[in-house]
């Protein structure tokens, strides 16, 4: 089932094209990568998609509802979840509030304002669940500000779990971790994709490969190709657009 | 934001059982001198909702002070402070929703000149005015004090100390509501918005409407800190929606802390008794005052609040 599609998605930043007419789907159960070089337009993607940027031309739909001009907040609500590449949450606060700010978000409207924070078991079951879900819930008291860079990614994907969103937007989740690190964040993301539909963009063609389901390669905000890993890492034009300078 | 502890809010409570027991040996000139500062406690701990609260810095918020005080004056003379009261929260809190909804299209330096051309515009609707009644202010008959048709007739030598409990009763009123409203949800997106607001409007946050209704909320409080200083002075004048005054409050924050609730409250007592100390030693007041202000400044980075560990969380 299509969770997100996105026809003829343009962005323009003065004379530069971002992002060139992108069209792509996103399906619950898929795990569906976007690689490609240094500004390629992946991240501007992600920003168009989550409403933090809007487009030049084209539509998204949202379960097939047109959400075009809806802002950030109102798609969030309809089920889109996000993590920023550069690591973006409230340092000032525990892991917990952060998970837990994150699930307070559901039906958040003057009716529940006034509502007990520390006694709201809806908010403060899912803070829980997405925490356990990434396996920082022996962690949920720390400070934001002094958890490592690893677990630090790991709760930007908890925030984007809360409320069980259809979408998740994933944009280098991996970033800056090492091997050993990255490795089970793999199996976590493969283990998503189950439930969700799963948009990754990422720089690591081993991880790439070895979680993806579908792969769509951006150079210059157009897209070169769109297949299964298999095919891309076959593909001649995308080994020498990208492949080919970038490992 | 911090909200005082236990030992915090103990402390807080002494001070006020103090403040409460002042009429017993202060004189009728220190009674007052104390209710200047609970009325600037509560317009500064108004302020803080939006400041140390949402983080939004407004240079408008003296207009809402200034609109509640206008409310004794415009309603008919000598009716129940019942009735002004809620009046003077309601008119403050529909101009406040008129320039929220405006200036809260902006963020940061063009919040600060959009609220600081707002509450120009709502100064000069009462500087010199019929509606106003002149720019040198005028005299106003003060709220009778009527609830539910029992009445306090107050002798003219215990005025003083009535206004005092008037005002340190909603003060206090006023400083536990808001600490209560800080627990909440409300108040936790409140400190989500103040420590990124672009993150939560990303976790689904319609930020600008949480950031309105506590726009709203000060500017109804500040209603009730006007309210109270007209009725404590039988005074109103266009310059108490003066921008100035706002800044005033602004230095309070800044002097108490603005990272925690009961910061404006310390800010503002710190205020009036240094501008009090500083009239008897010298006639240049401002100066003394500034220096005092910038070296406490300089020196607590967290403000008097910053001061001793009872104060944490
Ligand atoms: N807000 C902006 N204003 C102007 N130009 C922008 C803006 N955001 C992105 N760009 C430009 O758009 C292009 C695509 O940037 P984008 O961040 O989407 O690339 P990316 O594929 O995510 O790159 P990276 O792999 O480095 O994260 C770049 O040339 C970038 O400089
Ligand atoms: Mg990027």
């Amino acid at each position: 089932m299509t969770a997100l599609a996105a026809e003829g998605l343009t962005r323009r930043f003065g004379g530069l094209t971002a992002v060139d007419s992108v069209s792509l789907t996103l399906s619950v159960g898929e795990l569906h990568a976007v690689i490609g070089p240094n500004g390629a337009g992946k991240s501007t993607l992600v920003n168009l998609l989550a409403g933090e940027l809007r487009p030049s031309a084209g539509r998204i739909l949202l379960g097939g509802e047109d959400v075009t001009t809806w802002p950030t907040w109102r798609r969030a609500r309809r089920g889109i979840g996000r993590s920023f590449q550069r690591t973006n949450l409230l340092r000032d606060m525990s892991a917990h509030e952060n998970a837990r700010l994150a699930a307070q978000a559901a039906a958040f409207g003057p009716g529940r304002w006034l509502r007990d924070a520390g006694r709201d078991a809806a908010s403060l079951a899912e803070a829980a669940r997405v925490l356990e879900r990434v396996g920082l819930l022996g962690r949920a008291d720390a400070v934001a500000g002094t958890l490592s860079h690893g677990e630090l990614r790991l709760l930007e994907i908890a925030m984007a779990l809360a409320n069980r969103p259809a979408v998740l937007l994933l944009d280098e989740p991996l970033a800056g971790m090492g091997p050993e690190e990255s490795e089970p964040v793999g199996a976590l993301l493969r283990d998503l994709a189950r439930d969700h539909a799963l948009l990754l963009i990422e720089h690591d063609m081993d991880v790439v490969f070895a979680v993806a389901d579908r792969v769509t390669v951006m150079v210059d905000g157009r897209v070169l190709e769109h297949g299964v890993p298999t095919a891309i890492r076959a593909s001649a034009a995308v080994r020498d657009a990208y492949l080919g300078h970038g490992a | 934001m911090l909200v005082a502890g236990r030992r915090g809010s103990l402390l807080l409570a002494l001070a006020a059982l103090l403040v409460a027991a002042l009429p017993l040996f202060a004189s009728n000139y220190h009674l007052q001198l104390a209710s200047t500062a609970l009325v600037a406690a509560m317009f500064a701990l108004s302020l803080q909702l939006v400041v140390g609260g949402a983080g939004m810095v407004s240079l408008g918020h003296a207009a809402f002070f200034g609109i509640g005080a206008y409310a004794i004056h415009l309603l008919p003379a000598g009716i129940s402070i019942a009735l002004t009261l809620p009046a003077a929260m309601a008119l403050a809190a529909i101009a406040a929703l008129a320039v929220g909804a405006l200036s809260l299209r902006t963020r940061g330096f063009f919040f600060l000149m959009t609220t600081l051309a707002f509450g120009q515009m709502l100064f000069f609707v009462f500087h010199d005015t019929p509606l106003g009644g002149g720019k040198d202010g005028v005299f106003i008959t003060r709220p009778a004090l009527e609830l539910f048709g029992l009445a306090w007739e107050i002798p003219r030598r215990q005025r003083a100390a009535a206004m005092l409990w008037i005002n340190l009763g909603l003060l206090a009123a006023m400083y536990v509501g808001l600490a209560l409203l800080m627990r909440t949800l409300f108040g936790r997106a409140l400190l989500g918005i103040r420590g990124n607001e672009d993150r939560m409007r990303a976790l689904g946050y319609d930020t600008r409407t949480v950031k309105l209704a506590a726009f709203v909320l000060a500017g109804a409080l500040a209603g009730v800190a006007g309210h109270c200083q007209a009725m404590t002075e039988a005074f109103v004048t266009p310059e108490m929606l003066a921008w100035h005054h706002g800044a005033e409050a602004l230095l309070m924050i800044l002097l108490g802390g603005l990272g925690a609730l009961h910061g404006p409250i310390l800010g503002a007592f710190a205020y009036v008794g240094l501008g009090e100390a500083s009239t008897l030693i010298t006639e240049r007041q401002r100066l003394v005052e500034g220096l005092v202000i910038l070296a406490v400044v300089l020196a607590l980075p967290r403000g008097l609040a910053g001061i001793g560990r009872g104060w944490r969380r």
